[in-house]
């Protein structure tokens, strides 16, 4: 394979392409509401119309209003159909020809739309993720042929700390940082893991770049690999992701084949071949040193840092290791430079994150925006607020080991800093609304059972202090509670996230601290009227 | 060394172990297909995949406990998955689940005495745009009631009555 093969792929794929294209969703939202059917559907009715030569039906990635499907897009015309079910698709089919018809039509300039920037998620709807060519036609593989012909590792590196991207799995460490470390350190075997470990409840945006886009997280973690001087990739994907393990291992195939992957890639000496290891359902295993001993074929429990995986990592090697989102974001910063993406976002954190906004919200769906963009523009303009005339109390942000954002902040940027100001963080983006029915003591109470449950049991804060402080937000939901159990609860809370092992332990605590600052007096309400009065007689 | 059952399935897991050299950081990827070919993994199974991949039993016992993917008892006929995630839960999906356990008599994690229903919960399927979920037989169906819920299972539940 060399630039010329690429190019020539890419044309043929611009020449063959119709003149009309039907886009079908076919990420795992949709496909529950059967966008598979409508699929088949739709290419039976463009047959039987006689269309087969000027209009294509092509299954892609996710569409991102997920509420409304089964999505399908018409181009020209940047038409949108929402909740469309098999026996529309004749219907459809004719509206090419002949526009204004009954059918369910999405509005494509709603906010929800038009506020995205889309750079990781630019391909996702667009291209069908199970064809390498369709990849190969957005300037796929573009990016790891410019790194291999004309940068040195060296230049890479410093292209990423120019780019000012920051990790996305939810701590925020900037990725060149990472990577020079790992460039650094010697050794005569290194690893690159993407850690596609997506475990907190409310987040899909790994899961969707997965199904929808995986060329672009391998040609990432190919460009890292020539970067840090690794030779072996490890993506390791949740078993609860089937429909993103399969994309994976056909886009792996795909790219064996056509030369991407394997050995002295473009012609040039560098050598890279990834396998796919599948999780088993334990959520530690996002932990980076928890994930690598996954990928040993060991339990799934954490150990301390330092040292780090960068300098001893998978079997004591050097190992560089990066999320799913962070990972997509390499080959558009390669191919349009460092500059233009540090231009993009806050001063402190560039590019954009994408979100799955779900929970007590009219739109759900996954959502791109850039850095900086304030809760309020997202929640509201795009989300389209609460549904059934609600009002939003809260937004939850960095799953278990995030915090509850009351609505009286929803005009913070999302940035890294501004979020942990607040008590929560980033997290990987989970976005999760909450309206006047929520009760917070009782969301305290579900994200200490998650962290209780998921406890590794290596270390004894974590282990013992989760099902302590469990048992406390059960006895206030319960109202069985005095206020000696609550001012006992921050005490835990404390001592669990200063003492704890991994993340798991150290932000266990979040989502309690969060709510008892910013909604104390749910708590209080749920403490016995005896307690109560004692306490204020004390 | 054939297993002494003649059970073909231990060729295919056998085969499964041969693709990776028998490695032993390949455990989990074996347990994996072990679990698809049997529905469980009983202690005769773990015994077969710790000879093959010579590893200690207890190692093998120890992973196969460690990650909730792995079932150590038969599972039903069918199964039910409520998804406790966080956009199902503010959604209703601890209702959805109450319901079925009543319907069932059975608690989340167990399976009805007639071996027709394992009742399961998931952390996140990462289905929250069509919140709450529930995955019937290994097919996610989007917004879901207890009404709904109720009316899948009581179909299961009413065969070999």
């Amino acid at each position: 394979m060399v630039i010329d093969d690429l190019i020539e792929i890419a044309e043929k794929e611009r020449a063959s392409r119709k003149k009309t294209v039907v886009r079908c969703c076919m990420a795992a939202g949709c496909m529950s509401s059967h966008s598979d059917t409508v699929k088949a559907g739709l290419e039976k009715a463009v047959k039987d119309a006689g269309l087969a030569d000027r209009v294509e039906v092509r299954g892609v990635g996710c569409m991102r209003l997920c509420c409304q499907g089964p999505l399908v897009g018409v181009d020209p015309g940047r038409n949108l159909y929402v909740k469309v079910t098999p026996e529309d698709a004749p219907a459809l089919v004719a509206s090419i020809d002949k526009p204004g018809s009954a059918l369910n039509r999405g509005d494509p300039d709603h906010a929800f739309f038009k506020k995205q920037h889309s750079i990781v998620l630019a391909n996702s709807g667009e291209i069908d993720p199970e064809r390498i060519e369709s990849y190969i036609e957005a300037d796929g593989y573009r990016g790891l042929h410019a790194v291999l012909r004309e940068m040195t590792p060296k230049d890479v590196v410093a292209s990423m700390i120019k780019s000012g991207l920051r990790g996305r799995g939810g701590a925020g460490y900037p990725t060149g940082l990472k990577w020079a470390t790992v460039a650094k350190t010697p050794g005569a075997q290194k690893y690159v893991v993407c850690n596609g470990d997506e475990g907190d409840p409310g987040a899909f945006m790994d899961r969707s770049v997965l199904e929808s886009d995986p060329h672009s997280v391998l040609e990432g973690m190919a460009i890292a690999a020539y970067a840090v001087g690794a030779s072996q990739g490890f993506i390791y994907v949740r078993a609860e992701y089937p429909l993103a393990i399969k994309r994976l291992q056909t886009a792996l195939r795909q790219a064996k084949q056509l030369g991407l992957l394997g050995s002295g890639i473009f012609e040039s000496p560098f050598n890279f071949t990834i396998d796919i290891r599948i999780g088993a359902g334990a959520y530690v295993c996002g932990e980076e040193t928890a994930l690598m001993a996954s990928i040993e074929g060991k339990r799934g429990t954490p150990r301390p840092r330092p040292p780090f995986p960068a300098e001893s990592g998978l079997w004591g090697c050097p190992t560089l290791i990066n999320n799913v989102e962070t990972l997509a974001n390499i080959p558009p910063i390669i191919r349009h430079g460092a500059e233009w993406y540090a231009a993009i976002g806050t001063e402190k954190s560039k590019g954009t994150k994408v979100f799955a906004l779900a929970g007590k919200i009219a739109n759900t769906g996954l959502i791109e925006v850039a850095m900086g963009t304030t809760l309020r523009q997202i929640v509201e303009e795009m989300g389209g607020g609460a549904p059934d005339g609600g009002t939003i109390k809260a937004v939850q942000t960095g799953g278990p080991s995030g915090g509850c954002i009351p609505a009286s902040e929803l005009d913070t940027p999302v940035d890294y800093e501004s979020l942990t100001r607040l008590g929560s963080i980033m997290g990987s983006g989970g976005m999760i609304v909450m309206d006047e029915s929520t009760k917070m003591p009782e969301v305290a109470r579900y994200f200490m059972e998650f962290c209780m449950d998921e406890s590794c049991g290596k270390c004894i804060p974590c282990r013992a202090g989760t099902v302590q402080m469990h048992n406390l937000l059960d006895k206030i939901v319960k109202r069985k509670a005095s206020a000696a159990d609550v001012a006992r609860l921050e005490e835990l809370c404390e001592m669990v996230a200063r003492t704890s092992l991994c993340g798991l332990g150290q932000n266990a605590p979040n989502p309690v601290v969060s709510t008892l600052r910013f909604f104390r007096n749910e708590y209080l309400e749920l403490l016995g009227p005896a307690t109560a009065n004692k306490t204020e007689a004390s | 060394m054939q297993h002494a059952s003649g059970d073909k399935r231990f060729k295919i897991l056998e085969a499964h172990i041969k693709k990776f050299q028998g490695r032993q950081d390949a455990l989990i990827e074996v347990l994996h297909k072990a679990q698809e070919l049997f529905g469980y993994l009983e202690d005769d199974l773990l015994l077969f995949v710790a000879f093959r991949l010579k590893l200690p039993p207890g190692r093998v016992y120890g992973v196969a406990t460690f990650y909730h993917f792995f079932k150590l008892k038969p599972q039903g006929a069918h199964t039910c998955v409520v998804c406790l995630g966080t956009a199902c839960y503010v959604r209703g999906s601890d209702r959805i689940l109450a319901a079925v356990e009543n319907e069932a008599k059975i608690k989340a994690g167990e399976t009805t005495e007639d071996k027709q229903l394992s009742l399961l919960t998931a952390r996140c399927i990462g289905a929250c745009g069509i919140a709450p979920a529930v995955v019937y037989d290994g097919v996610p169906s989007p917004r879901q009631t207890p009404e709904l819920a109720l009316a899948q299972v009581k179909g299961w539940l009413s065969h070999g009555h």
